[in-house]
């Protein structure tokens, strides 16, 4: 009898003593403190172009603002998603309930991405995302009052890699797709753009996700005679793809390697013997100009890294979402968003940037080639920039969009941050 | 010329890289048939293991600057020396319990070893060249070869057919195979089976090792190599039959071809094409392809 | 060959048949369990202990298959995953209130556990094990590449549709409530199910299943029945951690979600009623308070696993348990 006693009652008291917080009811707008949280990828596959670095990278911003805004402290608490969505929202979820959590950064995996950006949509707190590919952050899942995409989706990347290479006269592509919703929409987007610049898709093979040997597919590709083989995959499959297109001597057979979605991480992994010569598409890369050379320069002193794409990104995010705060006086999430699609963005990251009505920042690519071992002068020294890819041509337009609140809002004239891409439309896409 | 709708040289090349994918199954499958048969167990550290000789090797590189060929040799040596740790501490003691414990034990070592690697290493992956000998590759007139798949192949038909060289044709073999029957009776003949359990042990998670090795220069180094390849391994086991040795290389190298071929036809399925043959062999065939029938 | 679920030893079993007071005790202790679990969620954050509840079904129902019918099952993911993405489509596409969106589930669960419980019962013991991981693996990729789950991306925003239609399920309390009440109905099934001729059949096939063959029983169908039973618990929970948390997402699928499962199972302590949900409580805490950094959550979790199996094999409860009965069977 009193065995069932003590084993009902320990399971009871182990329940009960897990998390002692007590829930918060309190409104919050304005906390006297300007809290922003980090949920990034410490651990997984995303960890080491976004992880430490990214905290580190947006520690920077909050020091560039001299760690306060008109006496308001800013703090900044971490976390890792373990790129599980539900991890992430949970914390997320608990942030903006317990913590009156103002403004949430991170989600370096599609999956998250959209969870961060449904939780926060709905508790009204603001949401940047930076590394996350999916361009549905400003499309079907738009939430255009409080969550932004700052880094690059899709679209950027392979219209960018893809126009740019049709255009110096590689007509006919073979893809290799990572058969899910990422590869798909990335191969889907940069075969259009392929086409709609005269050129011709000759074949396509859909490889199962992960895959560790690409070596039947790149047969395939290699069988089609295609100038151009696009990868349309991310992390250790593109670094398989690109170790094993060397191998079966493809690019020395005159075909072209482009990547879709390449990160400077990825690079290092690689090494320049098996990675040079690779086209590319970055929102950003630490030798574009002087601003950016001089900020990496301190990042790299902080971190002993040169930063990835996403790690600049969130300095840039948390350093404007600052400077919005202070601009608009209030930490109020659509207030805060609102005064962001105000401002032009121009910093150690990005080139005409601008943040449009359905939440994109919309800002200067880089069409990229991998340098070859010879041409690098040593570590981090990867990327020719061959040209700069407007913003307006390298992302879609809300137009082709499906972010209906953006459209709805365009129409009525209501957001000025939109009114510029008009003009652009036409050649988007 | 057409062979079943596809290009002839397509064809060829798909069943080749099958081969080759194979020689990696076999290897795998053989380490894992090797411990099934004598301890019973169904090693679940196995792919874990498989990605520690990859890191070995490395390593050897990187800090040593010890080179591929010796790493071949010098990685399976210094997993089999820890995987026989592994038996003589964790496994022995929970040897007279349900052979399920062993499988739950191994799951958690898996855990635990590539939480640490990842702890250490990341996951973005380290880079391992090809040795300089075997760089270049041959046009075959259908395909290109690279001249390291046909090594991988070399290498795991060799190693294999040694592997049951010893099991099936030595004494020493004949032993091990009469302690799987009866091993109080060999233990009454005065051979130690506790030390022949160990030595088996080590054998196969070096086995696993030396394919870590080969696959480290074509595959990304990361500590989650291990990890879903295992599952796939599992599953060749099975359908080779448990413990059969002759079926783990054979189902190994056959699936491998397997896969290539229905990377031609359907692409998209080529991840789940196995757990489909095992689901038939089950249906047709509950003791495995190669197993007696319990 | 020991049996893994055969922990109690004799003098276990014979103080337990002493107590024979022992079915009114739980439905006392039960009764102040669930006030218990009423007011928690005004002193803990509600979507906290609402995820222990949906991890603590899952195990409980995962130990329903290996506790008390001896099978260790490595691909109970798949039963747990596909059913949320059933519940998810259901709410989400076809606008299904709560509790139907909550039975599809279960019902996908159900058939998902016919399925693979045909194939799988031919075989037994690791083979069991074997052939269910690799099952759920096909699952896995299934998931991965069929439409409507979303694949990577998961399936989003999933919205908490009322309850028959009217009962408001917008707050984390709300849904806090309907998920303690799906937990109380699938574990009062465990248990009516352990307690019955059913589960007393099923027993004597674990403790031997020749004898019970050469009965007159037919073990595969008992086996298949308990597994197709698990199963749609299983996915019951699921169902109902769709409802919090508003996605369905990969993570639940993998088999590293299976291996969670048995862990916690395990931790509690196997062929116990409250083993399961004390591991459950366990193993989410500490991934929780571990989610710094994910890989040590990892390596705990290992060395967890490794600890228990050489040194803890009857899990807490199991340990508490006997303990009790020894010190009982000493001082009587």
């Amino acid at each position: 009898m009193k065995l069932t006693k003590t084993l009902l009652l320990t399971g009871a008291a182990s329940m009960l003593a897990l998390s002692a917080n007590a829930q918060d009811s309190g409104s919050g707008i304005s906390d006297d403190t300007i809290k922003i949280g980090l949920i990034a990828d410490m651990s997984g596959p995303y960890s080491a172009l976004d992880g430490a670095g990214s905290e580190a990278a947006i520690r920077m911003a909050i020091e560039e603002m001299g760690g306060e805004i008109d006496g308001k402290k800013i703090t900044l608490q971490t976390a890792d998603h373990q790129s599980k969505a539900d991890i992430g929202s949970n914390i997320a979820r608990q942030w903006a309930d317990q913590d009156n959590i103002d403004l949430i950064l991170g989600g370096a995996n599609s999956g998250v991405g959209i969870a961060l950006q449904e939780i926060t949509s709905e508790k009204g707190v603001a949401y940047i995302n930076n590394g996350g590919a999916t361009n549905a952050l400003t499309n079907e899942n738009c939430a255009p009052e409080t969550g932004l995409h700052w880094t690059y989706d899709t679209d950027a990347l392979a219209n960018g890699t893809a126009v740019a290479m049709v255009k110096e006269g590689n007509q006919s592509w073979f893809f290799i797709t990572a058969d899910y919703t990422f590869g798909h929409n990335l191969k889907n987007t940069a075969a259009n753009a392929v086409q709609e610049n005269g050129g011709e898709v000759v074949g396509e093979v859909s490889a199962p996700f992960p895959t560790q040997d690409f070596s039947s597919f790149l047969l395939q590709a290699q069988g089609s005679g295609a100038q151009v083989v696009g990868l349309a995959n991310a992390g250790t499959d593109t670094q398989n793809a690109v170790k094993q297109a060397q191998e079966f001597g493809l690019t020395q057979a005159g075909q072209k390697l482009a990547s879709l979605l390449l990160f400077i991480t990825d690079v290092d992994a690689l090494g320049l013997d098996a990675a040079q010569g690779l086209t590319l598409t970055t929102g950003f890369y630490w030798d574009q100009d002087d601003k950016a050379r001089e900020w990496s320069a301190k990042y790299e002193e902080r971190t002993g890294a040169k930063p990835s794409m996403v790690q600049a990104g969130m300095y840039s995010s948390a350093l404007n979402y600052l400077k919005a705060v202070k601009e608009a006086g209030t930490d109020d999430a659509k207030k805060v968003v609102a005064q962001l699609k105000t401002m032009p963005i121009e910093d150690a990251f990005a080139r005409n940037g601008k943040v449009r009505a359905d939440g994109l920042m919309e800002h200067d690519m880089f069409l990229a080639q991998v340098k070859t071992p010879e041409e690098s002068s040593g570590k981090w020294d990867y990327y020719n920039i061959i040209r700069t890819i407007p913003g307006a041509d390298a992302f879609q337009s809300i137009e082709d969009g499906k972010c209906e609140a953006a459209k709805t809002a365009m129409a009525e004239g209501g957001a000025s941050g939109a009114s510029g891409t008009e003009s652009t439309s036409g050649q988007a896409q | 010329m057409d062979f079943l709708g596809v290009p002839f040289p397509v064809f060829a090349g798909q069943l080749l890289i099958g081969l080759i994918n194979g020689a990696f199954y076999a290897v795998l499958s053989l380490g894992l048939a090797l411990i099934f048969g004598l301890l019973n167990i169904v090693n679940f550290a196995h792919g874990a293991l498989y990605m520690v000789g990859a890191f070995v090797a490395f390593l050897l590189l990187d800090v040593l600057g010890i080179g591929y060929w010796p790493a071949l040799v010098l990685s399976p040596i210094i997993v089999g020396v820890f995987g026989m740790a592994i038996e003589r501490f964790l496994l022995r003691p929970i040897a007279d319990l349900d052979h399920l414990y062993g499988l739950l034990l191994t799951f958690g070592l898996a855990l635990l070893i590539e939480g640490l690697f990842r702890q250490v290493y990341g996951v973005s992956g380290e880079t391992y060249a090809i040795p300089a000998a075997l760089q270049g590759g041959f046009n075959l007139g259908f395909m290109f070869l690279p001249t390291y798949r046909a090594w991988v192949i070399v290498a795991a038909v060799v190693v294999c057919g040694a592997t049951w060289f010893l099991i099936e044709q030595t004494r020493l073999g004949a032993t091990m195979r009469a302690a799987v029957e009866n091993a109080d009776l060999v233990r009454a003949f005065g051979v130690n089976v506790p030390l022949l359990v160990t030595l088996t042990y080590g054998l196969g998670v070096a086995l696993a090792a030396f394919a870590g090795v080969l696959a480290a220069p074509i595959y990304s180094v990361n500590p989650l190599m291990g990890s879903n390849i295992i599952i796939v391994v599992f599953a060749i086991v099975v359908i080779g039959g448990l413990g059969s040795i002759k079926g783990a290389i054979l189902s190994g190298f056959l699936l491998g071809i397997a896969e290539g071929v229905t990377r031609v036809y359907y692409p998209e399925a080529s991840n789940i094409i196995i757990f489909v043959v095992m689901a038939v062999v089950l249906i047709v065939r509950p003791a495995g392809l190669f197993g007696k029938t319990a | 060959m020991t049996d893994i679920t055969k922990t109690e030893d004799a003098r276990t079993v014979r103080a337990r048949s002493r107590s024979s007071s022992i079915l009114a005790d739980v439905r006392l202790w039960a009764a102040i369990g669930f006030v218990l679990l009423l007011i928690a969620p005004h002193y803990v954050y509600p979507v906290f202990v609402a995820k222990i509840l949906c991890f603590a079904l899952f195990a409980a129902a995962f130990n329903l298959l290996l506790g008390f019918a001896g099978l260790l099952s490595f691909g109970h993911a798949a039963f747990f995953g596909m059913s949320a993405y059933v519940t998810g489509y259901c709410l989400q596409t076809l606008g299904f209130s709560a509790e139907l969106g909550i039975l599809a589930g279960t019902a996908a669960g159900a058939l998902l556990g016919l399925g693979m419980g045909l194939l799988a019962i031919r075989r037994q013991g690791i083979y069991f094990a074997m052939i269910t991981l690799a099952l759920a693996q096909m699952v896995y990729f299934v998931a991965l590449q069929a439409p409507f789950t979303g694949g990577e991306d998961g399936m989003q925003g999933v919205p908490r549709n009322a309850l028959f239609g009217v009962i408001d399920m917008s707050t984390n309390m709300n849904v806090y409530y309907l998920v303690l009440g799906v937990f109380c109905i699938g574990l009062f099934i465990i248990y009516r199910t352990v307690h019955s001729p059913f589960g007393q059949v099923l027993k004597s096939i674990r403790e031997n299943e020749p004898r019970a063959i050469s009965l007159g029983y037919d073990a595969d169908h008992y086996k298949l029945m308990a597994f197709v039973i698990s199963a749609a618990l299983s996915g019951m929970a699921g169902s109902a951690k769709v409802m919090v948390f508003q996605l369905a997402s990969l993570t639940d699928v993998q088999w590293q979600m299976s291996g969670e499962v048995v862990l916690m199972a395990v931790l509690g302590g196997i062929g116990t009623m409250l083993g399961p949900i004390v591991g459950a409580t366990i193993i989410i805490s500490l991934q929780n308070e571990l989610a710094q950094i994910g890989s040590i959550s990892t390596i705990v979790q290992g060395a967890v696993f490794v600890f228990c199996v050489l040194a803890f094999r009857r899990g807490i409860v199991g340990e508490i348990k006997h303990r009790w009965a020894l010190w009982r069977s000493r001082s009587s």
